[in-house]
């Protein structure tokens, strides 16, 4: 885009095919359709968990995440949230970024962000099961 | 960031108003985006009173009226006025739509509001500049690709199966009122094939005749070139002919799954 500005001649043709396919995208559009469904029935568990812990001692919500079912469930709802969100962004700000620079750096400012994030909250989970 | 409002020389200003004959019983106002490339001026709505009593049914009866009678100057693309040409596709009463399909009756507003369709360069007054979506849609290669050589007597066969799967394709006219309704292709139209074209690769994608399935895919398994389309449906609700090109890449994208096992 940064040469909007300038006289353009090259044919349209050559602009449309510009660098070819990048033969990929099917992968990100596959894992955003499967995480939103693996997150369907996580969050649901997790909402109903988090509301039947209403009122608990703070022992009680310890040895409920101790449980290993439940850390483990704990530990994919953070990763595939985290994964879903990150892949949503990365559409959002492709969308609506101009200039490869700042949408490249914006991306993995969110990737990284969500990587860290991710980490953290699983870490927590695994500090307090383990 | 993405433009969301209109750069100070494409805002539109008041022009002229053409009043009506005097006697005119049923007058209806037609409010008409004007550009002139060569005046150097931002462009400007006029408006136009027509008499319906001497007037055509359709919008683009109306529009060859004001041409004919009251400004020659007004420019717009015609030519079967029965909707299988796609030349008069604009944005009528904020749809885009054929002029020649479009009753003058349908729009309830007191005045008919034209412009040209949405976020394309504007040549003149309701004519966009379309040689980037030709050059899109020759990217595609829209003719049928066959290494194996048609029968000497007769032409390439198809069961009736697999004929059928064309249908809702083939009906396509290339007025490409869908992709300029189409909010992903007004951002990244520069690389986002937009969907008329996706419909039309995929017309060929779909046809049993065709040996090229996979180089075609190939060729739209891209980020930007397929998978810009966030499945929004404007493609579909403004179709004049009552196409979805979003099945249409809904399928693509079934497909590009589908080959990776």
């Amino acid at each position: 885009m940064s040469e909007q500005n300038s006289v353009r001649m090259q044919s349209p043709l050559g602009r449309v095919r510009g660098l070819g396919s990048a033969k990929g995208g099917t992968h990100h559009w596959w894992i955003q359709r499967v995480t939103s469904i693996a997150l369907l029935p996580l969050t649901i568990w997790f909402i109903l968990s988090i509301a039947l812990h209403t009122g608990s001692s703070h022992a009680q919500v310890v040895a409920w995440i101790g449980h290993p079912l439940n850390a483990v469930l704990l530990i994919s709802f953070i990763l595939i949230s985290f994964q879903h969100a990150g892949a949503g962004m990365q559409v959002v700000l492709e969308d609506y970024v101009r200039g490869e620079m700042p949408r490249m750096a914006s991306i993995l400012a969110v990737k990284a962000l969500c990587w860290l994030m991710a980490l953290l909250a699983a870490l927590s989970v695994l500090r307090v099961a383990l | 960031m993405a433009t969301f409002t209109l750069p100070k020389n494409s805002t539109i200003g008041t022009g002229q108003t053409y009043r009506a004959e005097a006697g005119a019983k049923n007058v209806k106002s037609f409010k008409i985006y004007r550009f002139d490339p060569d005046t150097g001026e931002n462009p400007r709505y006029d408006t136009y009173e027509l008499d319906l009593d001497k007037c055509g049914p359709m919008v683009l009866d109306a529009l060859i009226k004001i041409k004919n009678e009251v400004d020659t100057t007004l420019t717009f693309r015609r030519s079967c006025r029965e909707g299988i040409c796609g030349s008069c596709a604009m944005n009528i009463d904020g749809m885009n739509t054929l002029a020649c399909l479009k009753p003058i009756e349908e729009v309830a507003k007191k005045d008919v509001r034209i412009t040209p369709l949405p976020h394309m360069p504007v040549v003149k007054d309701l004519v966009p500049d379309l040689s980037h979506i030709y050059a899109q849609l020759r990217s595609v290669e829209p003719w049928l690709q066959s290494d194996t050589a048609p029968p000497p007597d007769e032409e390439r066969r198809q069961s009736k199966e697999e004929r059928a799967k064309l249908d809702g394709l083939w009906e396509c006219i290339l007025c490409f009122c869908c992709s300029t309704a189409c909010p992903s292709y007004w951002w990244n139209g520069d690389r986002y094939l937009g969907p008329a074209v996706l419909l039309q690769a995929y017309r060929w994608i779909a046809d049993s005749r065709d040996e090229a399935t996979g180089k075609r895919l190939d060729n739209l398994e891209d980020p930007f070139r397929l998978y810009r389309c966030h499945t929004i449906m404007n493609c579909a609700a403004t179709c004049p002919k009552g196409l979805n090109p979003a099945a249409a890449i809904g399928k693509i994208k079934q497909m590009m799954v589908e080959r990776q096992g």
